[in-house]
């Protein structure tokens, strides 16, 4: 299958600028379906990020995260080349990660 | 098994070292006496403030105190949101040592929906899209040298995003 996730790394030479998108339902277990069944909740609650060893951005998501997440942030350092680390895992234990080079 | 900062203020989140890999390697190392108590406190899922309903009840879950409001948070948020399932929202600061960026809507069924560790290295800029319910209050929380720093703002949601 291919990754859930989709990454885009670049380096500006000082900082690595990180963009993720994520394939997940995000369910919030608040919201029903057609037939007025409620849908289990069903997210992402970790979200690490991992470059040289070392987490440089961890997300803790509740529910309220949208539909196919988004997130960005900015890190000193990082070289183009080398690779950033990504690994979620959700509420029903279900688990993907995967490695980006930083452009 | 995640790498984990030794070197994070913690002060918080002791209470929850419940249950989990880490949690139990943790309680090993403390019952030798060796005890780095404090470095597990940072990077726990927060469960109970996730649970919280209110926004001041899940941010005193998972601080353990109150935030003053700053003008040196930046929230960036819509005035309207037509789309209450996808609402962008991103904070900068230009505070020093930050340790952690919460995101809260006051009306959502829990208010707390995203927190953030920013381990030394990484910049105090988050954007991310979350999802209201209806029109209330986004408030950020950022965690910096050990003290909350807040800012608030109102986003009117048209089509709400949590109730279906």
């Amino acid at each position: 299958m291919a990754s859930t996730i989709r990454v885009r790394a670049t380096s500006s030479g000082e900082t690595t600028e990180v963009q993720v998108l994520i394939q997940h339902p995000m369910d919030s277990g608040f919201v029903k379906d057609a037939k007025g069944e409620t849908i289990p909740p069903h997210f992402i609650r970790e979200l690490t990020f991992e470059y040289d060893g070392k987490n440089v951005f961890i997300a803790d998501w509740g529910a309220a995260v949208s539909k196919d997440p988004y997130v960005k942030f900015s890190f000193k350092g990082g070289k183009k080349g080398d690779d950033l680390k990504i690994s979620w895992i959700d509420n029903k234990g279900e688990t993907d990660t995967t490695t980006a080079k930083i452009q | 098994m995640r790498t984990v900062h030794t070197d994070l203020p913690a002060t918080r989140r002791l209470i929850l070292r419940g249950a989990g890999a880490i949690a139990l390697t943790g309680l090993g190392i403390m019952s030798f006496g060796i005890a780095p108590v404090f470095a597990a406190a940072n990077d726990k899922y927060p469960d109970d403030a996730f649970k919280q309903k209110g926004a001041a009840d899940a941010i005193k879950s998972l601080y353990g105190r109150t935030a003053e409001p700053s003008d040196k948070v930046k929230l960036d948020a819509p005035e309207i949101a037509e789309n209450g399932a996808v609402v962008p929202i991103s904070v900068t600061t230009t505070l020093a040592d930050v340790t952690s960026i919460a995101f809260l809507a006051s009306e959502n069924p829990n208010a707390l929906a995203a927190v953030y560790r920013i381990p030394p290295g990484t910049l105090p800029n988050v954007a991310n899209r979350l999802k209201m319910a209806k029109t209330c209050d986004v408030i950020v929380i950022v965690e910096a040298g050990g003290k909350l720093y807040s800012a608030t703002k109102e986003v009117k949601v048209t089509v709400g995003g949590c109730g279906g």
